[in-house]
């Protein structure tokens, strides 16, 4: 079990991480989320003692990471793709790494099949893409067959089949037992296979719970309509205790609206509709919005009110 | 400590940068050491007379170590900065947390290859270089002989681990390599030869190790062999050592 205890990362007067407090659960995976420059990677590698904490602690199992004897067994960890020497082949890369932990060289040949790489083993990683690279970073993170494993936005660079067969991996990993701990910057990814959610911004904890409590509470339903009479559809909703707004786009939107009902208030009215759908809020702007205040670097211009025109209607303008 | 070392000798032998550096180190060392004697060979009825009284035929088949240093201080260098430009050191530290641990095995790593590389060097120059100098040669068997030839490889070997110790100073090779090269092949010759910087420069580890590879030590420098052995040593352990107390205090 990792624990983290008033974690704290200063680098001159930037405060990197601050006063970070979480338990990761066993056997399960749990998503490290936070926009970038929110302090994830700064923490992983404080949880690997690679950088020094300003203040606080984490243990592993009670212990601090320099005191675990062969720590590859404990925790495998990917932190970026291709930290590897350029000259040297995966499966070298992996056999000094084996070799400094006693795990047997057998077990470089069956990770490097687990990942798919056999066929380019004896080649230099210079000249692995990124995603190869990428599979060469969780082959060596499962090397020690370790109960935790930590993955630094593992689909980063990947091709859609490199994203599905990473989720794949990481679900099975917890099915197993393990513990999987895996940052990312993207809610809509860590929807489809985290189980429990840590959310940091700008270094400090925003949430930590179980994801299908952070979907309960963040996913907004609401029903979205179009009508060329507002005014009296309005009128007719407001005396069934329903409030519209408006979205910006020229449709209306009711919050936890019954469709069925609207349906029926419309037709009662003589109310023509051009729309009525049912829509949910997307995790994804949950997330924005819970992590709006910490968001590191903002952009200048909001938000467009009107999608921009396809492409090509604009040239009689421009001539 | 012996699986770490065991991890560090399978890095340093696979990767090619290792062979060209040491192969480099041996062929200039070797090959200019040769090229030197030989000219001394030819040459010596027009040296001077003062010359032909500091002549020292050990020494001048040792010729090529101030080029072929050049290469043993790249190879040095680059068993450390090559973990840091690559990123590979987070994956090392995270295998071997323990930096102590971590930089005794790369030492000893690098030690035990640089010695066998230095031997070889020493030997082969010597015995090539006195073949070459014809009737100006020395036996190995000669007073002070024995001790240059194995001087010139324990100096090539400390050279080696001061060059680790600059290594984890420095951590990026270019800076590393910029500090350790025109210091040896230009910084150290040039405040040698200006007067009063003289008394400072003689303590630099080149000119100490000269002392240690030369059979008749050099009467500018104030102290002899033995003396150049341990002032060697002092520049390679201290070295070493704020090399590790960086790398202990700093992130990865």
């Amino acid at each position: 079990m990792i624990e983290v205890n008033e974690l704290t990362k200063r680098y001159g007067d930037k405060l990197a991480v601050d006063h970070l407090s979480f338990t990761i659960p066993q056997g399960v995976v749990t998503g490290f989320l936070g926009p970038n420059g929110a302090g994830k990677s700064t923490t992983m590698r404080m949880l690997l003692d690679l950088d020094r904490p300003t203040s606080g602690t984490v243990r592993i199992d009670g212990k601090h990471y320099g005191e675990l004897r062969e720590p590859l067994k404990y925790i495998g960890a990917l932190l970026e793709a291709k930290a590897v020497h350029p000259g040297r082949t995966a499966h070298n890369h992996l056999r000094w790494m084996a070799a400094s932990n006693r795990i047997p060289a057998q077990r470089v040949d069956e990770v490097l099949a687990l990942v798919g790489l056999t066929a380019v083993a004896k080649k230099r990683s210079g000249g692995f893409s990124l995603g190869m690279g990428q599979r060469l970073g969780i082959a060596a993170a499962l090397l020690g067959d370790p109960k935790i494993l930590m993955f630094d936005e593992p689909v980063n660079g990947l091709d859609p089949e490199g994203i599905v067969w990473v989720r794949n991996l990481m679900k099975s990993l917890a099915a197993e037992g393990r513990t999987v701990f895996v940052s990312s910057h993207l809610m809509s990814e860590m929807a489809l296979t985290a189980e429990h959610l840590i959310v940091i911004g700008r270094g400090r904890l925003l949430a930590n719970l179980p994801m299908n409590e952070f979907i309960d509470q963040n996913s907004r339903s609401f029903v979205r309509l179009r009508t060329p009479q507002p005014e009296q559809l309005l009128d007719a909703l407001s005396r069934e205790g329903m409030t519209a707004s408006l979205d910006g786009n020229g449709a209306w939107e009711v919050e936890n609206g019954d469709m069925a009902r609207i349906g029926d208030l419309a037709a009662a009215n003589g109310v023509t509709l051009h729309e009525l759908s049912p829509q949910r809020a997307s995790l994804e702007e949950a997330f924005m919005r819970m992590t709006a205040e910490a968001v590191e670097y903002h952009t200048e211009t909001p938000a467009p009110e009107n999608p921009p025109a396809a492409w090509g209607e604009n040239w009689k303008k421009e001539s | 400590m012996f699986p770490a070392l065991l991890s560090e000798w399978i890095k340093v032998k696979t990767v090619r940068s290792t062979f060209i550096t040491l192969l480099l180190t041996f062929v200039v060392t070797v090959g200019l050491g040769a090229l030197v004697s030989a000219l001394f060979a030819a040459n010596f009825n027009h040296t001077s007379a003062a010359d032909r009284a500091t002549f020292d035929a050990t020494s001048v088949s040792f010729s090529g170590i101030g080029l072929g240093q050049l290469a043993l201080i790249v190879f040095s260098v680059l068993v450390v900065t090559s973990e840091y430009s690559s990123g590979m050191i987070r994956a090392t530290l995270a295998a071997v947390p323990q930096r102590l641990t971590l930089l005794l095995a790369k030492v000893v790593t690098v030690l035990g290859l640089v010695a066998v590389i230095s031997l070889l060097t020493a030997f082969v120059s010597f015995f090539l270089g006195q073949a070459l100098l014809g009737s100006h040669r020395v036996s190995i068997s000669d007073p002070g002989v024995t001790r240059a030839v194995f001087g010139m490889a324990i100096y090539m070997t400390l050279l080696a681990l001061l060059s680790v110790g600059v290594a984890f100073m420095v951590r990026r090779p270019i800076p590393a390599l910029a500090i350790l090269m025109p210091f040896f092949f230009l910084i150290s010759p040039i405040l040698n030869a200006v007067p009063k910087v003289k008394n400072v420069a003689h303590y630099f580890p080149d000119v100490a190790g000269r002392q240690l590879f030369s059979v008749r030590a050099s009467s500018d420098v104030p102290y002899g062999p033995l003396a150049g052995f341990f002032i060697v040593l002092a520049w390679a352990v201290a070295c070493i050592g704020i090399g590790y107390l960086l790398f202990k205090r700093r992130d990865a």
